[in-house]
């Protein structure tokens, strides 16, 4: 089995690992990093459970290779929390009921995280827009808009407050 | 991980590198952002023992103006083309087809390559390897026959990609280093009516940019395509259109269809349109043509007759939007 090097950065931190050519960075990060917070849905770009944060865009972790991020700065749902308290996401989430059975609930939070990294202030349109590689089989999705523009909001209130 | 097979991976950091680790590897694949390859590998469907790795390669990145003209890097991702200003506003179709290309995700580092140079698909194709083994595989992959049509020994499956219809009405050409070197032909020259083998490159023939002539930027184009789910599925049927407008008279209307045969193509025929007004006639025999011209089977969950209707309604209101638009 051929095996490389890999130097990355994983929400922030530094690692080498010799990881298989042909491991998936989904099984890297499960697997080795032992960060089970992304999930695997599908067989394959289907679904956005996977959706991690490759220097700084979105991205499946299912179908990148674990190598092609070497000298990459990837960042996980576990990345999000800050001394143990959730971000506005993640509690926008778990409040406004955008997470139901959970599963889809890491994937959604990366690709609004992306989201709101280039479009601060979406409207429906934008989070419809840029969720739409993001599949749910329980919320029905509204709640999860809400969710979304209740992370803006609380985000925003807290700025002003500042 | 047992499911992918056993390959060693390469991340050249040149074009040149890259073409060489090819001629040199066993069994060799380009993996670009790999939302095509991947999801083959992991079906079983590729068995590469060698990825080329394409993402370090910085001189395939990016858009730049080519004497008016656009040159766009064979590794640029979907998201920048979609969004990138110039290219919207001299190549309209492109920008618009670029940005309906599977879901956003995707778009982030899904690459134009990969887009052009996208396996045809099939309901029995695309497939994870148990499906295909319980149905005795199929003539495209490790089977005898065809479920498409199983008289023949022609595979039908469909080229389902967004960009190249798009790139073809705006007479783009690509540039393709191989291990005799380098040359550069018209988009249309690397494709074949073939769904076994739509590639008419030669092997390890890597696509280092696509060209944008000046002579048709800023001429008004847009592309539509139809899907099951509005959101990330591939095209059931797409159609891009170019057209000029004269005083009451089309002066230029260049039509090509993805995803309703094995190759994306031009629809022949239509310069019996340019030199006169466009009426409802006009537009009812551009329907007609198209419709003969695609020739969809059943390679989708939806039915080929469903699909040929569509196409033909599709460029019929793309023509007649863009006459309209420019009156
Ligand atoms: C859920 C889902 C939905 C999708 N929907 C669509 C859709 O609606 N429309 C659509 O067009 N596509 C769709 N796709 C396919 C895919 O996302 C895009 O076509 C994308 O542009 C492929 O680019 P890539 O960089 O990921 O290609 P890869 O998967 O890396 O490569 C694809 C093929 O191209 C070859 N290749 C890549 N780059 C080069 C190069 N520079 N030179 C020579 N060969 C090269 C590879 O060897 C491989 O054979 C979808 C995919 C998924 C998973
Ligand atoms: S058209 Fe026929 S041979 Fe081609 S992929 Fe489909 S079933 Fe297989
Ligand atoms: S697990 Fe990656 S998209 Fe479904
Ligand atoms: S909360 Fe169950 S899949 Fe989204």
């Amino acid at each position: 089995m051929s095996k490389s090097m890999l130097s990355l950065t994983v929400n922030g931190r530094t690692r080498d690992d010799v990881v298989p050519d042909n491991m998936l960075l989904v099984d890297y990060l499960r697997e080795v990093v032992g960060a089970t917070g992304t999930k695997v849905g599908c067989d394959g770009g289907e679904c956005g459970a996977c959706t991690v944060i490759v220097d700084g865009k979105a991205r499946h972790a299912c179908l990148t290779l674990a190598v092609s991020c070497n000298g990459k700065a990837v960042e996980t749902v576990e990345s999000l929390e800050r001394n143990g308290r959730m971000s506005a996401l993640q509690r926008a989430f778990n409040e406004k009921l955008g997470a139901q059975c959970g599963f889809c609930t890491p994937g959604m939070i990366m690709a609004s995280e992306a989201l709101l990294r280039h479009t601060p202030n979406p409207n429906d349109d934008d989070i419809r827009r840029e969720l739409a590689a993001n599949i749910c089989r329980c919320t029905g999705y509204v709640k999860i808009i809400e969710s979304v523009h209740a992370a803006v909001a609380e985000t925003s209130a807290k700025e002003a407050a500042e | 991980m047992e499911y992918l097979p056993n390959f060693k991976t390469h991340r050249p950091s040149t074009a040149a590198e890259a073409v060489k680790f090819f001629a040199e590897s066993d069994e060799p694949r380009y993996l670009a952002g790999g939302t095509d390859l991947v999801v083959n590998v992991r079906r079983g469907i590729e068995t590469p023992q060698t990825m080329i790795d394409l993402t370090g390669v910085e001189e395939m990145t990016g858009i730049s103006d080519a004497g008016g003209g656009l040159r766009i890097g064979g590794a640029t991702v979907l998201r920048e083309i979609a969004e990138s200003p110039i290219v919207r506003e001299r190549y309209a179709a492109v920008a618009e087809a670029a940005g309906e290309v599977a879901g956003p995700t995707h778009r982030d580092y899904g690459t134009l390559g990969g887009n052009l140079f996208l396996d045809t698909r099939c309901l029995y194709y695309n497939q994870s390897e148990w499906w295909r083994a319980s149905n005795d595989y199929c003539l495209k992959k490790a089977g005898e026959v065809c479920h498409v049509a199983p008289s023949g020994k022609r595979c039908f499956a469909a080229f389902s990609g967004d960009v190249a219809p798009a790139l073809l009405v705006h007479e783009a050409e690509v540039e393709l280093a191989g291990p005799g070197g380098t040359r550069r032909v018209p988009l249309q020259d690397i494709y074949r009516n073939d769904g076994l083998d739509h590639l008419a490159t030669q092997p390890g023939e890597l696509l280092v940019a696509v060209y944008l002539p000046a002579s048709t930027a800023g001429i008004p184009s847009t592309y539509v395509k139809s899907r099951v789910r509005g959101s990330i599925d591939f095209p059931l049927a797409g159609v891009a259109v170019r057209l000029q407008r004269d005083g009451a008279d089309v002066s230029d209307l260049v039509v090509a269809l993805t995803a309703v045969n094995p190759y994306p193509h031009f629809v022949k025929g239509m310069d019996a349109h340019v030199g006169k007004p466009l009426d409802d006639e006009a537009l009812d025999a551009i329907r007609d043509t198209v419709r003969t011209q695609a020739k969809p089977m059943q390679t989708t969950t939806v039915a080929p007759w469903y699909r040929r209707r569509v196409v033909g309604a599709l460029a019929r209101r793309l023509v007649s939007k863009l006459y309209e638009a420019q009156g």
